[in-house]
This record gives structure tokens, C-alpha cells and sequence, in this order.
């Protein structure tokens, strides 16, 4: 019925990678120049920046499990936040950093949870439920913290043997410590996960349109609890890194707006685990780069802007990309089943 | 081939089923046997999609028994009526847009291999397989947005067919067919029948249950009102069953007599979001004291027309002019200020804000214009004062004017809408899908004020994919076919096969 | 409608108004009420006196009028904050950025209130106030302008300029606005001149009653005006709004910018009547409170002023709960957070209350993140 000729594959192709495609030339370029010229300050930053992204990455698997089953999570600022606190408080008590960090899961998948209550049993309007989270999240942190507690040490890199040695990829990909390890995995099991298997398959249909799936049978509520709890436990991993691998400490607030850079590494993403991770690399490049030329004291640009610099690239991101990436249809809407 | 003596594969015994403030079923018995067509006949609010969705365990009886193939059962979910052989093609069509159709045929039900994968080459197999056994024409890897709504329909059997369904329901199915396709399903019908499937057909088109039924059942007010078989049954009572009481089919007017030229339309082009040409090069001129009906399935740029002449969607070329003044690319408001008006197709995304009272709803035009504002002031006075004497003169069934417009019938929605149209000088009329989704007796209502207006000299355009409503309301008809304006005739030469004909994009 | 079926029309109108305001208020006084409980059983749990904490918290805020005035000083800013959000709110957007735009309110009002000499008070006070409103307008109308133009959801662009906000004052005020004073070492700006003060009258501070006055403006705005009724059809349904001849995109600027024109008086009053100069870091966490107090008002702009109230008076007895009681200050903030989660999880508080819920209060404000 329609007389309209479907554009060339490369054009579609362009059209939703081109951009991707530039960047990643210019980041390519500009790595082996880098590594030509200084090649230890090259390594440093590129390791930097993988360390940057995970909680990026992993904020926003966790965005996009629930937002692709058709939940939008703001939350993720506070999960990351209060998991934090519990895994550090693991580990200050029982030393045991396996365990701390299984906390931290926990924190995450038992807000996850939370959320899910809010958002498909009391159909709350979904960004009420997620500041809530977040409320609640800064309020006990801020309520339970003691000054003073020390950890018992923090996860350390793991080398992993001959790969290690490869010049610059091996110490950026392969010495690294097992959380950011577990991250990578992590991506690529979820992606698999989402296009590949009947599950994905039945969350993404519940995003887009949950009364089909709900009239073949499936129970949607179902799908999005398990769905946002998973991502919860993720958000949770996230906390765990933040204060086990990363610091090894906690400090209020220290989560200091990840979770919400992690939606616009989402939304860049296109809502996939693969793009995500190359745009939470590109955020994390950002970070790295400021540590960077903060120490480096080449530019006279005061510190506070450069630390500005992931806030304002996340407003650029959402207002460059928004509009082009389609979102799950059916996001932010209660779904009641008649 | 005598149906009267098949098994009976389903049957509703005293089924109930209440929602708040209404008895959508009363008490209803329903059986259907192997291999037949029953269809389920009702006006809008009649209950025949809660009866459906009983049959197909989305909703629960409040009292009752199902009965399939012998067995009593109670549903919990679709999962049970799809594992007793009963396949639901909803209205609305129940499919993921951006998804393939073998992906969404095979959903909830999903071919794998080791570990949950999915097997997408076995599955568009299948569902290969199937289309060629009926006759269906559909392609597994195509994906949903980008098929034609006719084809939908069939992916929707499939998905049907694909669970082993052998009890069928089909919830107004012809509503976005032209009479071809819709003789097209027919066809197929018959051909499921002949394979021993049953089906159940709710429509509320008269001509259709006479062409096509074994069996007719009636519902009225929540109630099964009667059963008889096309044999003994006529339009005229069928209808009468309906709706209780004798209802004039066409609608009364005298012969019109057209005037000067209000809307003109040149060589309009229109495209949607995703840079389709949905109106190509259109032209069409509406004169004062005449309706011009607009006749077309759904989805071949009626509505795009529409947004086009009511300012709600920008136009590529061509031009738009009311009384001789250019108006191609006037603002909405611009628009209404020309003495346009409009009825929208979808009263409650366009035409009313569900939160608002009548009263707030019934200034939506004029909010800013005196009377009922000074400057930037509103005056409540006003404003409370016009939307009482409207109510009384349109007969809306309200408590009060400070009722919520969400609170409202579909029929009274749609009255707050005409009242606040024409209660404005008005030199054009335009109306999209009218009479879509209300009581019978506000459809009277309302095609009695449309043509009302044009007695009173307005130019009316109006535009229906019921073809009966454009048949019986518009003095002249323009066929519209793929974005284009394919034929326009008097209607004393429109006849039903001749606009099904060029509706479907066949010369004729 | 015969004679006796209408019962007299003056006690209809009094009943059915009574009626309308319990189940008005029932919510959210509920909502209180089971946060509160619930905060007493975390700090029975805890091993506090939930008794000792509350009557602390209730001398704190009310107890004599040093108290009273503490807790008008403290509502001050949450009234103009909370009026910013429940504003935007009505045209169906979520500013969380009014802590961000309460900022450049706060930081700008002092550099006209220190930089300005040679005003007497009756220029200079409203002059930095405008001047600290203008900014907080102007910052509010940038991710106004943004979800217009690109689509980008005001959630997340708000809450990245919250961050950047932070950063620019910080900058500001340790840098070009630095306290040049000697002995000063921390980073503020110098104090404002006297001109430029918001005086108190007796122990009130009158910077809450400009708070009240611009509530009242507000709603008069709202629901008396053109513009208001444009507000809020494009909240209530974008697309009947187009229709209906509004400019949807103008009217998100415009309402993005009021919003942050309260925020950012409620900023410059931070400044000009309590603090005396900018200092960063005070007030932060402030966004959230604001959307507790819309939702307690039910985005209503005068309710927002008992709402204020209640959480500024909170706020104020905080300390003192600390001090006789021992409690840690951040019980409130958890209690805020149950009382936002009751108040937006109504179906709880109805089931709880058994009230049956009304048309007008589904709150469900967000659907998605373009522009749809």
C-alpha cells in the first residue's frame, strides 16, 4: 500500500552509527598519537578511563534492563549510593571483601525491588519512585554514618598473566581488578541475553507493548520486577566498586551524580549493552582526562570547570541524541492488566 | 454441511461480569459448534469486547461457566484459553511494532535451542509454512511498522493459528478493511471453517453478519437479546434488535445547495514523521451548504490531510485557501480565528483535556478572547455562564458544568466537542471520524447538527472510514487511496462496490 | 430536578466544600502522620526516645519565638523553592533544578549587594533581589529551552546543571568574588551591604512573607489568567493545547522560567536576609525538599505554604533535637523521604485511611524521555 522505496542500507547504517563512527576514529587517531608521544601517560589514561566507566557501565545495564521491560529508573544514583554504604560497612566489620561486596549486591537487587513495588504494584509515577529511592538513599547514608571507620583494604588488580604484557592493551584490559573484570562479562552476557534469548526477547516485548505480551500469556508484571531487580543488584555492584576497588572508603555523597551520567550513557547507548559501553568510555575518557590535566597543570583553566566537564557532556549527549534514539515505547507508563 | 448438528466446541452459561457503576454482561448464554461463524452483534458499550475477553481469560466472570470442548474451566490467564485451542485477534491490534512478525508470532510461545536461545530461522519456518497453508501472504522477517494494517490482520491470525487454535475470535476485524479485503478475510473464513475451526465474528456492521454468518447473536445494554440466522434476518432487524427500537438508517436531509467555494485545496503534499508522503498532491474544493465525504481505510493519509488543514502538522507544497485567504501555513489558532472548526478524530488526545470541567473545556478556543478574558484576566463569570447555556442546548448528560470532561459518556464527550465547535461563527467544518466509538443515539445527534450546519451555509468536509456514515451524510464523496484523491462523485453514483473498489486503488 | 429532590443549595455548597477540602488535605496529612510514626519506630529501633526527639523537634520550631522565627527562616527558601517545582509541575515538568538555579539567585543577589554602593535601601534590597530572581530565571530557562529544542528530559538536564551550578559558584566565590577581607581565608563573598539587607520585624523575617506573597501571585496567575490556563492545558494534554492554539514550546520556556525565577528569589532572600553573603555549601540537598513540599501541596501554590512550613519547622528543631535528645539531624531527611513516598504512593495512605480515591489524583507526570 505504501509507495515508498526504503533508503539504502549505508544510509540507515549512517544514520544511527555515523556519529558513533566519527567519534570512535578520532578516539582511535588521537590513542596512537598519544602513545607515539608518551606512551606511559597514554597507558595511564586509558586505564584510567576503563576504571571511570565501570560504575558508568554498570549504571547504566542497570538503567537499561529496567527501561527496556518499560521502567525508568532514576534511582540509580541512590542505589549506587546506599550500596556503597552497606559494602563498605561489610568490610569495615567482617573484613571480608568477597563478602562486602555480595552486600553490596544485595543493597542494590533489595532497591531494585523497592522501585519495582513502587513503579507496577502502586504505579507510582516512575520518577517520584526513583527520587524517593534517592531521598531515602542520601537520608540513611547521611543518618548512619559514623566518621572514622577505616576498611580493611580494598580488591586489588589481578594480573593476568602473558595477556597483561601485550604493550598498551595488556596493563589497560587485562591488569585490572575483578570487579572491573566482572563488568566486562557483564556486557556481553546481557547483551546475549537481550537479543538473543526468549527472555530478552519477552522483556523488550513488555517495553514496547506490554498488552501483547500480556494477551500471549506473559506476565508482565513479572517480567519488569525481575527485570529492575536484576539492574538493582548491578546498580548495587556499581556501590560495591565505588567503595571496595575504587577508594576504599566511603564519603557522603560520593556517588556525586553517576547515576544520573549513567542515564545519558544509556540513552547514547541506544538503550544496548555494546553501546553503552563505548559511550560510559567516552564519559569515563572525560574523567581521566581531567585528572589528567589537573595534575598535568598545562592549562590555566580553574578546576571546578573542569570538573564541570562530565555534567555539561551528559546535557550535550541528551540534547544531541534524544531525539534520534527511540526509547522503548512503552516506558514510563503504568501497565494495568484489566 | 449441516452446522446445527456439530458438537459445540464453546459455550457461555449465565456468564456476568461487573465494573464499576456498570453491568457490562448480564447473564449471557453463548454457544458456538464446530465449524461455524457466530457473530456477536452490538452497538458500542454493548459488552461484546468483555464478553471476548472472558472467552479468552483476560478478564474473569463474576458469574458463570465457560465451557470448552465438554470441559468446564476457569481461565486465570490467556495461557489457559490458548492451551484449550482459543485464539483472540484483538481491535487494536496486539502487536510489538519494531519487533519481525515471526518474533512476534512466536512470542510467549518462542522456538529456542540449549539454553533459552532463540531460533529465529525455525520459527519464520513455521510461520512460512502456515501462511502458505491458508492462503495469508505474509512475510516472516518483515517487521511490524512497516506493514500495511491488511497484513496485520492476517500476522494476527497467524499468531492464532501458530498456538493450534482452533476456536477463533475475531474482534471487529473489517474495521480497517476496504469491502475487497474484507470479502478477502471472508474468504479465509470459510477456508478455517472447512478445516473444522470455529468462529466467533463481533461486528457492528449489519451488512457484513448477513454475508457472512452462520449464526447471529444479538447484544443489547449487556444482555444477549435474541439468536437468528441470516436467513430470517434483515437489516432493518437487526438494527431494531441492537437498539431496542426502530432506527431510521439515513440519515434525514433535504437535497443541498451548494454556494460559493469555502475550502480549497491545491496540490497539497504532506509527509509524516518518518518523511513519508502521506497526502499526495491532493486537490479538493468544499463549497458552502454542501458536505463533502471523504471515504478511505484508515491509514492512507486521511489523517495527515486533516492535521494539514488544521494546522497541527506542517505541509511540504501546495496551498490551502478559506474564502479566497491563504492559509497553507497558518498557525492553529490562526486557523480557528478563520471561522474553522473542528472535530478531531481522537476527542480524547486532541479535542478535550480529560482533567478539565466542561466548562474549562467548552473555552478551549476562545479562552483568550472577550468575553470570557480582559487582557490577561480570565473572567470565571463568563465562562461558567457560556459553558451552562451550551450544555442545555446540546443536551449534554452532566450533573453540573464542573464535572470532569473524563467523567463523561463517549457520546457526551463528543457533544461537549460539537457544542464548543459550533457554538463559534463558523464558515468550514471539519470532521474527522465523527461518530466513532458512541451510542446510537448521539451518532444521530451528531450527524443531525452536521448537517444542520449545512443548512445553515458552512462548507463541511467530512471524513469517515465508515463507509455507511460517509454514504448516507455526505452529498458528495471523494475517494482517498494511498495518499492520493482518486475519484470524486455526486453521490448519487456512489454506490458501495464502486468506492470499495477505488478505495482499494482500483479505477473504476 | 424537582423542588425536593435539591436539597437547599447553601448546605450542598457547604457540605460538598467540606467534603472537597477533608479529601483535599486527607493525603498528605496522612502521609505526615505514617512518616512519622514510622520515623519513631527507626529511632525506637535505634535506641533513641522517639518521645524526647519529637518534643525536641516540636521546642526546636515552635517553642518561643526565636524558635518561630528560625522556622520561618528555614521555610523561607523551601516555600520559594517548593513554589518553583510545584509551578513547573502544573505544565508537566520535573525541576529538580531549583537547588542550581537557587544558587546563581543566591550568588548573584550578593554581588549586587556588595559590588552596588551608594543606593539607599529602598533600591538597593529590591535591586539585588530582581537581580538574584533574573539569574535564577535565566538559568531555569536553559533546560526549558532544552526540552523544547532537543527533546532532552528536564530531569536529568536539571539535575547536571544542579552539578554545574555547584561548581561555577564555587568557582565564583573563590575566585573573582572572593571575600578580599583580611584574615579571610574561606571561600565566600564579601558581606552585602546594609542596604541591601532583608530586615526582620521583631523576630520574623520578612523575606517569608514575600515568600507568601509570591505564592499567592502564583496561584492567582494559575488559575485567573490566560496564561495561566495555557500552563496548565499544555500539563494536562500537550496535544489539545496545540490544538487549541497554544504555543507548547513557548509556554515550557516560559514556565521553566518563572520557576526558576522563584527559585532564584528564593536564593537572593537566602542571601539578603539570612546569610548576609554567599557562601557555597550551604543549603545543599535542598532539590528534593522542594519536590516533597509540591507533592505535599499538591502542586497547589498556596498549600505549598503550610507545606513549607511543616518541613522548615523540621528543619528548625533539628538541632535541638541533636542537642537535649542526641539524635542524629538526618532522621528528618529520612522522614522527608516517607513522607514523599506516602505522598506520591497514595494508594497506600487511601488503603491505610480507607478513603476512595477522586478523579483529580492521579499524579503520574512523566511519560518517558522525548518529546512524545
Amino acid at each position: 500500500m505504501e509507495t515508498t522505496i526504503s533508503p539504502p542500507r549505508i544510509r540507515t547504517w549512517l544514520n544511527d552509527f555515523g556519529i558513533s563512527a566519527v567519534i570512535a576514529v578520532v578516539v582511535i587517531v588521537a590513542i596512537f598519537w598519544g602513545y607515539v608521544t608518551s606512551p606511559q601517560v597514554t597507558t595511564a589514561v586509558l586505564a584510567s578511563t576503563l576504571r571511570q566507566s565501570t560504575p558508568l557501565v554498570l549504571g547504566a545495564l542497570c538503567g537499561l534492563m529496567g527501561e527496556r521491560s518499560g521502567i525508568i529508573n532514576i534511582g540509580i544514583e541512590g542505589q549506587m549510593l546506599l550500596a556503597a554504604f552497606i559494602g563498605f560497612l561489610a568490610n569495615v566489620y567482617t573484613g571480608n571483601l568477597l563478602l562486602a561486596v555480595l552486600a553490596g549486591v544485595l543493597t542494590g537487587a533489595i532497591m531494585g525491588a523497592l522501585l519495582a513495588f513502587m513503579s507496577v504494584t502502586l504505579k507510582m509515577d516512575q520518577i517520584i519512585a526513583g527520587t524517593v529511592i534517592n531521598i531515602l538513599a542520601f537520608g540513611l547514608t547521611g543518618y548512619y554514618y559514623q566518621q572514622g571507620l577505616t576498611t580493611q583494604g580494598k580488591l586489588l588488580p589481578i594480573s593476568l598473566g602473558p595477556l597483561a604484557e601485550i604493550p598498551l592493551i595488556g596493563p589497560v584490559l587485562f591488569r585490572n581488578p575483578p570487579i572491573t573484570f566482572a563488568t566486562l562479562i557483564l556486557i556481553f552476557v546481557i547483551h546475549y541475553v537481550l537479543f538473543y534469548t526468549r527472555w530478552g526477547l519477552r522483556t523488550r516485548a513488555v517495553g514496547e507493548h506490554p498488552s501483547a505480551a500480556d494477551t500471549v500469556g506473559i506476565n508482565v508484571y513479572f517480567v519488569r520486577y525481575t527485570n529492575v531487580i536484576i539492574g538493582g543488584a548491578i546498580a548495587g555492584l556499581a556501590g560495591a566498586y565505588l567503595t571496595l576497588e575504587a577508594v576504599g572508603s566511603f564519603e557522603r555523597a560520593m556517588t556525586n551524580g553517576r547515576g544520573f551520567v549513567a542515564l545519558a550513557v544509556m540513552i547514547f547507548g541506544k538503550w544496548t549493552p555494546l553501546g553503552s559501553w563505548g559511550a560510559a568510555l567516552l564519559f569515563g575518557l572525560t574523567t581521566a582526562l581531567q585528572t589528567q590535566l589537573q595534575f598535568g597543570g598545562r592549562l590555566a583553566i580553574p578546576h571546578q570547570f573542569i570538573g564541570m566537564l562530565p555534567y555539561v557532556l551528559t546535557i550535550v549527549v541528551l540534547a544531541g541524541f534524544v531525539g534520534r534514539a527511540r526509547p522503548p515505547a512503552a516506558i514510563g507508563q503504568p501497565y494495568e492488566t484489566e | 454441511m449441516t452446522k446445527v448438528d456439530a458438537p459445540i466446541v464453546l459455550e457461555a452459561k449465565g456468564v456476568t461480569k461487573r465494573f464499576p457503576g456498570v453491568l457490562a454482561n448480564d447473564r449471557i448464554d453463548l454457544k458456538l459448534r464446530q465449524g461455524e461463524i457466530l457473530a456477536l452483534l452490538g452497538e458500542n458499550g454493548a459488552g461484546k469486547s468483555t464478553l471476548m475477553n472472558i472467552l479468552y481469560g483476560l478478564y474473569h466472570p463474576d458469574e458463570g461457566e465457560i465451557w470448552i470442548k465438554g470441559e468446564h474451566l476457569q481461565l486465570g490467564s490467556p495461557r489457559d484459553a490458548i492451551a484449550r485451542g482459543v485464539g483472540m485477534v484483538h481491535q487494536h491490534f496486539q502487536l510489538v511494532p519494531v519487533m519481525t512478525v515471526a518474533e512476534n508470532v512466536m512470542l510467549g510461545a518462542e522456538v529456542t535451542r540449549a539454553g533459552g536461545r532463540l531460533d529465529r530461522r525455525e520459527a519464520a519456518r513455521r510461520v512460512r509454512a502456515l501462511s502458505d497453508k491458508y492462503g495469508l501472504r505474509v512475510d516472516p522477517s518483515a517487521v511490524v511498522e512497516d506493514l500495511p494494517v491488511g497484513t496485520l490482520q492476517r500476522v494476527e491470525i497467524i499468531k492464532a493459528l501458530y498456538r493450534h487454535a482452533d476456536i477463533l475470535i475475531l474482534d471487529e476485524p473489517t474495521a480497517v478493511l476496504t469491502p475487497q479485503e474484507a470479502n478477502d478475510l471472508f474468504r479465509i473464513m470459510h477456508d478455517l471453517t472447512e478445516q473444522g475451526v470455529s468462529i466467533i465474528f463481533i461486528t457492528h456492521k449489519l451488512k457484513e453478519v448477513l454475508a457472512v454468518a452462520d449464526r447471529i447473536g444479538v447484544l443489547r445494554g449487556g444482555r444477549m437479546v435474541g439468536t437468528t440466522t441470516p436467513a430470517e434476518a434483515t437489516e432493518a432487524s437487526l438494527a431494531e434488535m441492537m437498539v431496542g427500537r426502530k432506527v431510521i438508517l439515513q440519515v434525514e436531509k433535504s437535497a443541498a445547495h451548494p454556494g460559493r467555494p469555502v475550502l480549497q485545496v491545491e496540490n497539497l503534499t504532506v509527509r509524516d514523521e518518518r518523511n513519508h508522503v502521506m497526502v499526495a498532491d491532493v486537490s479538493l474544493e468544499v463549497r458552502a451548504g454542501e458536505i463533502l465525504g471523504i471515504a478511505g481505510v484508515q491509514g492512507n493519509g486521511q489523517r495527515e490531510l486533516v492535521e494539514a488543514l488544521t494546522g497541527l502538522r506542517p505541509i511540504e507544497s501546495g496551498r490551502i485557501l478559506v474564502e479566497g485567504q491563504e492559509y497553507t501555513s497558518a498557525s492553529p489558532r490562526q486557523i480557528t480565528e478563520m471561522g474553522v472548526a473542528h472535530i478531531p478524530e481522537d476527542r480524547e488526545k486532541h479535542g478535550l483535556v480529560m482533567a478539565y470541567s466542561i466548562a474549562d473545556n467548552m473555552v478551549l478556543n476562545q479562552y483568550y478572547q472577550s468575553p470570557y478574558a480582559s487582557g490577561p484576566v480570565l473572567d470565571q463569570d463568563k465562562i461558567e455562564d457560556h459553558g451552562r447555556l451550551l450544555v442545555k442546548e446540546y443536551d449534554v448528560r452532566t450533573p453540573s458544568i464542573f464535572t470532569l470532561a473524563r467523567n463523561l459518556s463517549g457520546g457526551n464527550k463528543q457533544k461537549v466537542i460539537v457544542a464548543r465547535e459550533f457554538s463559534r461563527p463558523v464558515k468550514l467544518l471539519i470532521a474527522n471520524q465523527p461518530t466513532r466509538g458512541i451510542d446510537v443515539g448521539s451518532i444521530e445527534f451528531v450527524h443531525k447538527q452536521i448537517v444542520a450546519q449545512r443548512d445553515r451555509g458552512v462548507a463541511v468536509l467530512l471524513v469517515s472510514a465508515e463507509l455507511d456514515e460517509v454514504l448516507s451524510v455526505s452529498d458528495r464523496v471523494a475517494v482517498m487511496f494511498d495518499g492520493r484523491i482518486v475519484k470524486t462523485l455526486p453521490i448519487a453514483e456512489a454506490t458501495r462496490e464502486r468506492l470499495g473498489m477505488l478505495m482499494a486503488g482500483s479505477e473504476a | 430536578m424537582t423542588r425536593e429532590q435539591k436539597p437547599s443549595d447553601a448546605n450542598v455548597a457547604l457540605g460538598t466544600r467540606l467534603r472537597r477540602t477533608w479529601r483535599a488535605v486527607s493525603i498528605p496529612v496522612s502521609s505526615v502522620l505514617l512518616a512519622l510514626l514510622i520515623g519513631a519506630i527507626i529511632l525506637a529501633v535505634s535506641g533513641s526516645s522517639p518521645l524526647a526527639a519529637y518534643s525536641a523537634l516540636l521546642k526546636g520550631s515552635l517553642g518561643n519565638s526565636a524558635a518561630v522565627g528560625r522556622t520561618l527562616e528555614k521555610a523561607t527558601p523551601l516555600v520559594l523553592n517548593g513554589l518553583a517545582v510545584a509551578f513547573a509541575f502544573k505544565a508537566g515538568l520535573f525541576n529538580i533544578g531549583a537547588q542550581g538555579q537557587l544558587l546563581f539567585g543566591a550568588v548573584v543577589a550578593a554581588a549586587v549587594g556588595f559590588g552596588v554602593s551608594g543606593l539607599p535601601a529602598v533600591i538597593h534590597m529590591p535591586l539585588a533581589l530582581l537581580a538574584g530572581g533574573l539569574a535564577g530565571a535565566l538559568y531555569g530557562a536553559i533546560p526549558g529551552a532544552l526540552k523544547t529544542y532537543s527533546g532532552a528530559h528536564e530531569v536529568i538536564t536539571t539535575i547536571m546543571l544542579n552539578y554545574v551550578a555547584i561548581n561555577i559558584t564555587d568557582y565564583l566565590a573563590n575566585g573573582p568574588w572572593k571575600d578580599p577581607s583580611p584574615g579571610n581565608i574561606v571561600a565566600r563573598t564579601p558581606r552585602i551591604l546594609p542596604t541591601a539587607e532583608i530586615p526582620n520585624l521583631g523576630n520574623i523575617p520578612l523575606g517569608f512573607f514575600i515568600g507568601a506573597v509570591a505564592a499567592v501571585l502564583t496561584w492567582w496567575l494559575l488559575y485567573r489568567t490566560t496564561i495561566g490556563y495555557e500552563i496548565r492545558t499544555v500539563g494536562l494534554n500537550p496535544n489539545a493545547a496545540h490544538y487549541a492554539g497554544i504555543r507548547v514550546s513557548f509556554t515550557i520556556i516560559l514556565t521553566m522560567t518563572i520557576s526558576g525565577l522563584l527559585a532564584g528569589i528564593g536564593g537572593a532572600i537566602e542571601t539578603q536576609g539570612v546569610v548576609g553573603r554567599f557562601q557555597p555549601g550551604f543549603n545543599v540537598g535542598l532539590g528534593f525538599d522542594a519536590i516533597t513540599i509540591a507533592l505535599l501541596a499538591k502542586t497547589h501554590p498556596v498549600g505549598v505554604i503550610p507545606a513549607a512550613l511543616l518541613v522548615g519547622a523540621m528543619k528548625a528543631g533539628e538541632s535541638q533535637m541533636q542537642f537535649s535528645a542526641g539524635v542524629a539531624t538526618e532522621i528528618i531527611d529520612v522522614i522527608l523521604a516517607l513522607i514523599l513516598f506516602f505522598v506520591a504512593a497514595d494508594r497506600i495512605v487511601r488503603w491505610i485511611i480507607r478513603t476512595r480515591a477522586t478523579e483529580e489524583e492521579q499524579v503520574i507526570l512523566s511519560t518517558g524521555w522525548g518529546q512524545q
